[in-house]
């Protein structure tokens, strides 16, 4: 079952990813690998990309385009306080199954303005309409967007600088090449970020592609991280020697007599 | 200055984390204690999740408890003896503590628990030796000698089998209370995520009688080996020492450990206790306060797990 919904809905993205092979998607990101180094505090890429079209073709009067960038998926609890017998205790709580540790949804004009609403939430373009999946009792759906949970995460990953909706990210240089800007803060997470780049004419997709960025450790990072994970028990004798170490140093150099 | 923490997986700043380290330390130096349940709460306020700072903050400790016991071993303020016998209950005390938390924590009301323990020992325990501390100041400024025998010096338990002799300290007492403060320090500090030194000071000044003298450093000793030993089972279990991060913390750690443990002899027991007890207090209400008002926010995120 799962896996006809599965077909179907490929099905359905292929049919509106190619309405008419008029209009290519020409992209590249300024760097594909953001390496973290000891003094790593976020970063800016930036993704330019030109519109090709047909031979003879000619330019439509005005394209919109949007950028959607996800990181890898998590598993998130949100929870609710609530009065108990006088103080605050988290009573509720709603799991987020494999939702984007990272969410980028950056265009060039509101996103409400770009499309209409059915189409919008078909290609799940906005915040409000990127599928979350929540663990509802025994389900496991997305809601409608002002769910309080939905709300509440969405916000609260939002101040923390990791889902983000930007109107004015997406630039166009000229009508045909443009540039879209995407910040990456400290705290982002590890690992592959696939870039999901559309165009639109008239409210409507009429041009899609992929490209993908990729955070790593590297060097001294990698190699305490590679440690922690592989060699426990020897990492933490390490750690424990490195304190008594600093112990002893610390009362040699500081001894008075 | 930011730098990247590995484990953490998060930047911070090496100076803010260097200065929490130095305050702690200072503390720990001074009143004998291991600062854990001050430096974690302070680690979570930064940004770091809860087991990182847990697990990294067993290094700083063994750390800073290291410097500060070598200290009162020059000094010879340490009675290794009782050392040795509360740490033989504390093992025991850990053991059930971990089991409990495991199965707190499968309820899923592991925080509630926590944050009540908090609120509940660190209140009770400032309040008793704000009390305590002050009386005694009251005595000595009315010309009484420090010593009075005061009620309760003599209790029960000093009629218990299995006495022994603990010649650093002079005391003369029973095995039993001995371990079973042990077994008590263990038990909270698994479930608290802390060294237990705050409590373990007190216990062995009130319960045996512990010279002032010999307290802290025979608690140093104590804390040391717990910590240490945790530090190799979290790192061994749940890979969660951020040893970048520890190693922050014990540089901080230990230089105000110096600092704070000449202030400690300096000073006069029952004011060194009224000290503690207010900054006891004050952390406890914190809790309180965080468990008694409107959060700002109702609704929290906790990461549960990748994929």
């Amino acid at each position: 079952m799962r896996r006809l919904v599965f077909i179907l809905v490929v099905l359905a993205m292929g049919c509106t990813t190619r309405p008419a092979a008029a209009e290519q998607l020409v992209v590249s990101l300024s760097n594909h690998q953001v390496a973290i180094t000891s003094n790593f505090i976020g970063e800016q890429l930036v993704l330019f990309g030109t519109i090709e079209r047909a031979p003879g073709m000619a330019l439509r009067p005005s394209y919109d385009l949007v950028v959607t960038v996800v990181g890898p998926r998590q598993t998130l609890r949100t929870r609710r306080k609530q009065r108990v017998l006088g103080i605050w205790v988290n009573v509720d709580s709603r799991e987020f199954l494999r939702v984007p540790a990272y969410l980028a949804i950056l265009s060039n004009r509101p996103v409400s303005q770009i499309a209409p609403p059915d189409i919008l939430r078909r290609l799940q373009i906005g915040l409000g309409n990127f599928l979350l999946t929540q663990r509802i009792g025994s389900d496991i759906a997305d809601t409608v967007s002002d769910d309080p949970f939905r709300k509440a995460f969405v916000r609260l990953q939002r101040d923390h600088g990791m889902y983000s909706e930007v109107d004015s990210a997406v630039t166009f240089l000229t009508p045909a090449v443009f540039r879209a800007a995407i910040a990456l803060p400290a705290d982002a997470p590890l690992g592959q970020y696939p870039i999901d780049v559309k165009l639109f004419a008239d409210g409507k997709l009429v041009a899609r592609t992929n490209a993908a960025l990729e955070i790593t450790k590297t060097g001294f990072e990698q190699y305490v991280a590679d440690a922690a994970r592989d060699h426990g028990l020897l990492y933490g004798f390490a750690t424990t020697l490195l304190a008594l170490l600093t112990g002893w140093i610390a009362s040699v150099v500081f001894r008075r007599d | 200055m930011q730098i990247y923490l590995p484990i953490a997986d998060m930047s911070v700043n090496v100076f803010l984390v260097l200065a929490m380290g130095l305050a702690v330390g200072y503390m720990s130096g001074m009143f004998g204690i291991g600062g854990g349940f001050l430096m974690t709460p302070l680690l979570i306020f930064i940004g770091i999740s809860p087991a990182v700072a847990v697990a990294s903050v067993t290094g700083h400790i063994a750390a800073s408890s290291f410097s500060g016991a070598i200290n009162y071993w020059n000094r010879r303020a340490i009675d290794f003896a009782l050392a040795l016998m509360l740490l033989a209950g504390g093992i025991v005390g850990t053991a059930t503590g971990v089991w409990l938390f495991t199965t707190l924590r499968a309820l899923d009301q592991l925080d509630l628990i926590i944050g009540l323990s908090y609120v509940t020992l660190l209140t009770v325990v400032g309040a008793i030796m704000i009390n305590e501390s002050l009386r005694a100041i009251a005595r000595a400024r009315h010309g009484m000698p420090a010593t009075v025998r005061r009620p309760g010096s003599h209790t029960w338990f000093h009629g218990l089998p299995f006495k022994l002799r603990f010649k650093r300290s002079k005391i003369y007492v029973s095995a039993i209370p001995v371990l079973a403060i042990g077994f008590v320090i263990g038990f909270v500090g698994a479930i608290m995520g802390i060294g237990g030194g705050f409590l373990l000071v007190p216990m062995l000044i009130y319960f045996l009688r512990v010279p002032t003298a010999t307290v802290i450093g025979t608690s140093m000793v104590l804390t040391l080996v717990t910590m240490a030993s945790a530090t190799v089972m979290h790192a061994a279990t749940n890979h969660l020492v951020d040893a970048l991060l520890a190693l922050i913390l014990m540089v901080g750690g230990v230089v105000g450990a110096q600092f704070g443990a000449r202030t400690g002899q300096k000073m006069r027991g029952e004011r060194l206790r009224l000290l503690l007890g207010i900054l006891v207090l004050a952390v406890g209400l914190r809790f309180a306060y965080e468990l008694g008002v409107q959060p700002e926010d109702l609704y929290s995120i906790r990461h549960i797990g990748a994929g």
